[in-house]
């Protein structure tokens, strides 16, 4: 049986499903239950200060998206850090650390950005006798306004300077959690680890509107006729997480550090996948959220089974193993080709695909043969683009079939060939490095 | 085509080889793949999920189902046999409709449950194709059991047991073993050898012995097992059958009897039947013997049943099933006479009418012949009184606590030879399976 047990900075977990800070980690009663259905870790609920807590609206507080039969796959909140006293959070963690030692448990913090503010929260923290703390740079709503959250994450300077801060004032391992709403997301990272962070977690969740209530004009979720944008989650953002883990990851400046992924994390799949691309571990909000937190059940099955199949022993041979293969496009094999091809036996003959390479695309499938329905990949038009394959409805009935070297591509009147070359030494390319023979 | 369905009286091979492949193939083919994920992805992922609970061997639906929509039908299959050891055989002959899939909320919402059986076999298939065994046995705890019989509640409980590290002794009458999954359940059901196979899957965790031939009563005694083992398991079933009380009765013959021959046979060409069929009774069995005359070619095939459609074993689904098999079924008539020409040739059945008056089934004097060259009885199945001799019946049946312990405190019962719940294979698995529980219990203690 393949072991997943996660060490993460130094912070030990019997698996590496973590729950985000979010309300699944709000309190104790939450948290225990979690612990019993399974979960490896959880980052609390963000803290904030000493004082009278925040407050959040009485109205709803969360919108959504949704996809065939409902499925749920964007949540949005505009829910705020937690808005029970400090030291009621402060001694239910400690509680729930010393009833589960085996477990890892991160405290989330944003206080004002000054020194005495970090250093204030610290030192209770550090006597929770938690194993680490993230630091929440993140929230796009109601925390930014008051200059923390995203305002702080979207600054460089600002994220290296509270992380020096918090380095200096804890024996802790500090986490920096990084918002999404910047346009690169290597500088927050590269600032996070230039302040001596342990790891980045990544990612908080997006500014967003989910929808707009057309009879009153109000943006939902409505608070009394109005709305305000709330931060998106869910499956929905996974590949933007995903992407941002990646470039982390394979940055020069940031490889190595540690990575705690975050982002629609559905399935023990998405999980993988997030490891594969260099997270050491992972936490979960929606999805819990949504089914509950039973589905670490199926997520630590599944990746046991999955690791089991290919003889993953542990949780070091997965992680990072598809960085590698993240590259940027002027390097991509232009040589590569590739054709769609329809299992015939599988296909049930909608002409979705027809259609959208007909009337949006390459005009490569045909619809029919003899006057009866059919669909079929025509080699001489069709560029591989993988849009037909994408809107069937049938998994593997339509798959990408790369051509041999040596095959005529029918397309081109070519034979494929053999070697690797890419955009930087193409002859279209006016700064091409080398001119081809 | 053939005409053998028109030729008079009992005869075999009245279809050609194709028909009868056709005929008793299977009743719910396999899922492939796609068919599989999207109805798995029709599945809510319920809290404390209704079809969990109508399960009667609580198999965590909710969660098989998810993981087989992740791509992980193995890990599926575990979840489903921790619960139920036969979950591949329950997954093709589990009312469901009955069960989980009446349960189901998308029943409630849409009228159309996810297919939870069809799930349940996709899994389980696929762990048995790969031959995937899931459970290992505990350290050896030195003690030994006798389980009798080897149908779904004695094996049931001989692979809980083992698991927990006992020795298990399996005494079985019969030469193969299976139970009714082996002898009695509609051939359409069980194909392809199945409840062979699954014997083959559950004994392969190993400490199970069985020994053929040896029947309690017959040949052990219960005493002699006590005295042997640490604890007896009774999970012997039904041996009897219930008699119909009518005139010629001796010409009729036992429902069981006719599917035991049809599930033995090598081929079905050779399975004789008549060309007018008359089943008495209304529970699975009257179904099920129906339902395979007319796929073995009779041309008529009546099922009467004493009282209404509502009162019914057999649920919607099986009285639709053989109605859309070309059965006909007659309510509110119960035998009266067996006609046969003085030997063993049955060539028809008086029936009288039947009502409700004043709470109670009375015959109304108005009687009706229908012709038959076969009259099947399918009125029950009763506890063989020899087998279960030395501990207290209850109602028939053997009666036992909450614990599935008998009167006598070192034996005990499960199954349908039990007066407690349905009889039914599942129901079955999950007595043998908690009676293992409670033996272990009382063993360590
Ligand atoms: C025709 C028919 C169709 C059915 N169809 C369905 C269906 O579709 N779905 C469903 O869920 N249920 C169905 N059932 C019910 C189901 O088969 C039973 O509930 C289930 O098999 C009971 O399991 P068991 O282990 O208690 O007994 P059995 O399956 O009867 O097994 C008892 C075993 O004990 C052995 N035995 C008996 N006496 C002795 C003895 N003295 N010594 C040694 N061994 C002995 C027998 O040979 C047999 O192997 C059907 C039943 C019948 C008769
Ligand atoms: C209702 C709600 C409240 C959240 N509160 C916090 C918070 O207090 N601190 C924080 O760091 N992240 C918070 N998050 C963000 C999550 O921790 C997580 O980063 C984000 O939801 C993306 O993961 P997901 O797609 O699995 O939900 C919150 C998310 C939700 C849905
Ligand atoms: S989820 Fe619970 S708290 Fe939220 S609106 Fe529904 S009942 Fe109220």
């Amino acid at each position: 049986m393949a072991d997943i047990r996660n060490n993460f900075v130094g912070i030990k977990s019997p698996n590496p499903f973590w729950l985000a800070s979010a309300p699944p980690t709000d309190k104790a009663y939450n948290v225990e239950r979690a612990f019993k259905a399974g979960w490896g870790g959880v980052v609390w609920k963000t803290l904030g200060e000493e004082g009278p807590p925040v407050v959040n609206v009485n109205g709803p507080r969360y919108g959504a998206i949704w996809g065939a039969d409902r499925r749920l796959l964007g949540l949005n909140n505009i829910e705020l850090i937690t808005d029970r006293p400090l030291q009621v959070n402060l001694q239910e963690i400690k509680q729930v650390k010393k009833n589960w030692p085996d477990r890892a448990v991160v405290v989330s913090l944003m206080v004002p950005c000054q020194e005495e503010s970090w250093k204030a929260i610290l030192k209770p923290v550090e006597e929770t006798e938690a194993d680490g703390v993230e630091l929440n740079f993140g929230c796009p709503h109601g925390m930014s306004e008051r200059g923390m959250g995203s305002a702080v994450g979207q600054v460089p300077e600002y994220i290296e300077m509270v992380a020096r801060w918090c380095k200096a004032n804890t024996r802790m391992p500090v986490v920096v959690k990084l918002t999404p709403n910047i346009t690169d997301i290597r500088y927050p990272a590269r600032a996070a680890k230039r302040g001596g962070a342990d790891a980045v977690s990544l990612i908080n969740t997006i500014s967003s509107i989910t929808s707009v209530n057309l009879d009153t004009f109000s943006p939902e979720p409505s608070i009394d006729g109005k709305g305000s944008h709330g931060g998106y989650c869910g499956p929905a953002v996974k590949p933007i997480a995903l992407n941002m883990v990646a470039e982390i990851a394979r940055d020069a400046e940031t490889r190595g550090l540690p990575i705690s992924g975050i982002g629609g994390i559905t399935t023990w799949r998405d999980a993988a996948e997030f490891m594969a691309l260099g997270a050491g571990n992972v936490q979960v909000c929606t999805a819990a959220m949504t089914y509950g937190i039973r589905i670490v059940q199926e997520m630590i099955s599944g990746l046991e089974n999955w690791m089991d199949e290919k003889g993953h022993k542990d949780l070091s041979s997965i992680v990072g193993r598809a960085s590698g293969n993240v590259t940027d496009w002027q390097y991509l094999n232009l040589n590569y080709i590739a054709k769609a091809h329809i299992d015939q036996d599988l296909c049930i003959k909608c002409g979705r695909c027809h259609i959208a390479c007909e009337d949006t695309s390459h005009q490569a499938i045909t619809a029919n043969l003899n006057g009866a329905r059919h669909f079929e990949v025509k080699d001489e038009e069709c560029v591989g683009c993988n849009l037909c394959v994408n809107v069937c409805p049938v998994e593997n009935c339509i798959t990408m079939v790369p051509l041999a070297a040596g095959v005529l591509d029918k397309r081109t009147e070519k034979p494929v060939v053999a070697d690797y070359a890419n955009w930087t030494t193409h002859p279209n390319n006016p700064g091409a490095t080398c001119v081809t023979g | 085509m053939s005409d053998g369905v028109h030729r008079d009286g009992i005869a075999a091979g009245r279809l050609s080889a194709e028909d009868y492949a056709i005929n008793f193939s299977d009743l719910h083919p396999p899922l492939s793949a796609h068919e599989a994920r999207v109805e798995a992805d029709r599945c809510y992922f319920c809290h404390d999920a209704p079809c969990m609970t109508a399960c009667p061997t609580s198999i965590d639906i909710p969660l098989f189902i998810r993981q087989i929509v992740v791509g992980n039908p193995l890990g599926a299959a575990k979840t489903i046999l921790s619960q139920n050891i036969m979950g591949g055989m329950c997954a093709r002959v589990c009312p469901t409709e009955t069960l989980c899939e009446e349960a189901c909320v998308r029943e409630t919402a849409e009228g159309k449950p996810v297919k939870i059986g069809e799930l349940q076999r996709f899994a389980t298939d696929a762990a048995m194709t790969a031959n995937r065994q899931f459970f290992a046995r505990a350290q050896p705890s030195g003690k030994t059991i006798a389980v009798v019989g080897a149908g779904p509640a004695g094996l049931a409980c001989a692979h809980r047991l083992s698991m927990h590290g006992h020795d298990v002794t399996i005494y079985e009458a019969r030469s193969k073993p299976g139970g009714l999954n082996e002898y009695g359940l509609a051939a359409y059901k069980a194909t392809d050898d199945f409840a062979q196979a699954e014997v083959d899957y559950i004994t392969a965790i190993g400490g199970i012995r069985i020994e053929h031939g040896k029947a309690l009563g017959r040949d052990v005694t219960l005493d002699s097992l006590l005295k042997q083992h640490d604890a007896v398991f009774l999970g012997i079933g039904l041996g009897g059958v219930n008699a119909l009380g009518a005139s010629g009765d001796e010409a009729s013959v036992a429902a069981v009897d006719f599917i035991e021959t049809l599930r033995q046979a090598t081929d079905l060409a050779g399975v004789p039947v008549g060309r007018r069929v008359v089943v008495l009774g209304g529970g699975m069995t009257a179904i099920d013997a129906a339902v395979q005359a007319k796929l073995l070619g009779a041309e008529e095939v009546t099922i009467c049943y004493r009282r209404g459609p509502e009162q019914m074993n057999a649920s919607a689904f099986e009285q639709e099933l053989a109605t859309a098999n070309g059965v006909v079924i007659r309510h509110w008539l119960q035998p009266k006479k067996v006609f046969h020409n003085g030997g063993p040739d049955v060539t028809g059945v008086e029936l009288e009418y039947t009502a409700m008056r004043d709470g109670k089934l009375v015959g109304t004097g108005e009687t009706v012949s229908l012709l038959a060259d076969q009259v099947f009885r399918a009125i029950g199945q009763t506890l063989d009184g020899v087998s279960a001799a030395g501990v207290t019946l209850t109602d028939g049946r053997i009666a036992v606590d909450a614990g599935f312990r008998t009167s006598n405190p070192k034996v005990w019962a499960g199954g349908d030879c039990v007066r407690a719940g349905e009889d039914l294979t599942v129901t079955s698995v999950a007595q043998g399976r908690d009676a293992a529980e409670s033996i272990h219990r009382a063993l360590g203690a």
